[in-house]
């Protein structure tokens, strides 16, 4: 079912990755991120996704979720550890007419397959633990400097949090309409192709009339709350950078000062 | 035989996750054919939930739903059959239209059936009927139609699939109070003609005790009542407890009782009402204004 979906969905729970300030948590995930990819040996690439299982494990949210999240992108994840495979170079372990599979290739595969499962799960700590709210909060703010660059900032945060907020919002409406419409004997589940298309007009037209009366709704009432942009306007919740966020801070300069010392002193695994 | 049964149903909300949530638990009802049952209910009680099941749009966690006797679930792939025998309108169905005509989205419930195109045709005319929709209206587009207009129109394209039973989620929220009677009445009057069974959901209890039959009451997930009307109504109080409350003519009448007046406590209309009072207030000679 809609509901289903998990991806970039906010689970609310108590924990310290809950509680860190969003601003910290967007920075820290590009951080991991960048660490994964720039890892060049074992030791390095054990440290990094130890730091990303350490977020998993502090956010309280059940590992379930997390695999739920891996799962749209299993395909992508395989297909490209098979692909890496038959790439490697070096001397071939087997060979079979021109297909060879070399040491190199081996483990250039599973690097690259752990780059991309540690880079969904780290996401996904972020969106967990960060309402939609939170997250545009942090956006606008770190995106400022831009602004002066005459980048319209707030406009941007403000249509993301619009966006954002909508998501489940309209998830909900299709659901209710392709409810009405199977009530009425709509198959939704069989047939080709082109009869699953047909068979979607239904929901998408009274979706899209929904979705146009919903916005000129919103602006309607956005307009008679006198709202004229990001100048002057405060925030209800001000983020605050407290001691946990310092805690975490520090943790992540440890982990980049023991990567940097592993990915230079010791050899690398793989060859780029 | 009841034409539509629950036996323990139970349907949970996300399980698994930390969303989770039951909305039905242990519901075992039984409801005759021909039937005109009220179903009422705090918000969340589980109505709208329970009301899902019957029609096989959401598959119970646990439990059965049995129509004419077979559990709906037994062939899977046959549920778009129950749904045709079942027909289910939603609250606010204005929503759901989509088609270039009004005739047009009537007939696509028919057309889902398996129905020629003249069939389909003579069926959306009748529900159009029913539902009070004037005949220049069937060829405009939906979204040209006043509220209320689209909101017939979205009932007739149910009623047109003839099902054996109607059930309505809130048909008159958000009506005007003459489009609420009008629309009350015809749908009383479909019931009558067709000798279906009807379900219908609603806030107002003054609607409900107008028209159900029996009434079902939900709480919490819970069945707490499957009972005749004035029954139900008579147990004000417990009624109270769970957010619901009686009609208010009802609850006058009840207050009068209190005070020594000689009344039935499950009176349900104003008209009901009157009869009662006046022989009583002249008995006691007083004069009619007091009234």
């Amino acid at each position: 079912m809609l509901s289903d979906i998990t991806l970039g969905q906010y689970f609310p729970a108590k924990s310290i990755m809950h509680r860190a300030d969003p601003r910290l948590k967007i920075c820290l995930t590009v951080f991991s991120i960048v660490l994964i990819f720039s890892a060049g040996n074992f030791f390095s690439l054990a440290l990094a996704v130890g730091y990303i299982i350490l977020g998993m494990a502090l956010s309280k949210i059940p590992l379930k979720l997390y695999l739920k999240s891996l799962k749209p992108i299993l395909f992508i994840i395989i297909f490209t550890a098979v692909l890496n495979i038959f790439y490697g170079t070096g001397d071939p372990i087997w060979q079979w007419g021109f297909i060879k599979i070399t040491r190199n290739g081996l483990l250039n595969s599973l690097f690259v397959s752990v780059r991309i499962i540690t880079l969904i799960l780290a996401s996904s700590v972020l969106t967990f633990t960060t309402s939609p709210t939170q997250l545009t909060d942090a956006i606008e703010r770190l995106l400022k400097p831009l602004a002066k660059l005459k980048v319209p900032v707030h406009e941007f945060a403000m249509m993301m949090t619009i966006a954002l907020r909508f998501v489940p919002l309209l998830l909900e409406e299709t659901d209710k309409i392709m409810s009405a419409q199977k009530a009425r004997g709509a198959d939704m589940e069989s047939g080709g192709i082109v009869q699953r298309i047909k068979a979607l007009v239904p929901v998408l037209i009274p979706l899209f009339v929904s979705a146009f009366r919903r916005a000129f709704d919103l602006a309607t009432a956005m307009e008679s709350r006198c709202y004229n942009g990001g100048e002057g306007r405060t925030k209800m919740k001000q983020l605050h950078f407290g001691a946990v966020d310092w805690m975490v801070l520090l943790s992540a300069i440890l982990v980049l000062g023991a990567f940097m010392a592993l990915n230079i002193v010791l050899p690398p695994s793989i060859v780029r | 035989m009841p034409i539509i049964e629950t036996k323990n149903l139970t349907y949970i909300y996300g399980q698994g996750t930390p969303f989770e949530k039951v909305a039905v638990e242990g519901v075992s009802l039984s409801v005759e054919k021909g039937e005109f049952i009220g179903v009422i209910g705090h918000t969340g009680s589980g109505k709208s939930t329970l009301i899902q099941t019957l029609n096989g749009l959401i598959r119970p966690t646990s439990g059965q739903v049995l129509l004419d006797g077979r559990d709906i679930w037994q062939e899977p792939k046959k549920i778009r059959s129950v749904r045709f025998r079942v027909g289910m309108v939603f609250q606010y169905p204005e929503y759901q239209l989509f088609e270039e005509t009004v005739i047009k989205d009537i007939m696509f419930g028919p057309k889902n059936m398996g129905l020629s195109e003249g069939e389909a045709r003579e069926r959306a005319y009748e529900a159009a009927r029913f539902t009070g929709l004037k005949e220049e209206l069937l060829t405009k587009s939906p979204f040209e139609l006043s509220g209320g207009e689209k909101r017939r129109a979205a009932i007739a394209g149910v009623i047109a699939m003839d099902p054996e039973v109607l059930i309505l989620d809130e048909p008159t929220a958000g009506l005007d109070p003459r489009g609420r009677d009008v629309l009350l009445a015809q749908i009383g009057q479909y019931h009558c003609e067709r000798g279906n069974t009807v379900l219908l959901v609603s806030h107002s209890m003054e609607d409900i005790g107008r028209t159900a039959d029996r009434l079902l009451v939900m709480s919490g997930g819970h069945e707490q009542y499957l009972a005749p009307t004035k029954e139900v109504f008579s147990h004000g109080e417990e009624l109270e407890g769970m957010g619901l409350r009686v009609p208010q003519i009802t609850k006058i009448m009840q207050e009068l009782i209190k005070l020594g007046v000689p009344a039935d406590p499950s009176t349900l209309t104003v008209d009901r009402a009157v009869k009662q009072l006046i022989p009583y207030f002249k008995s006691r000679g007083g004069d009619k204004n007091a009234v």
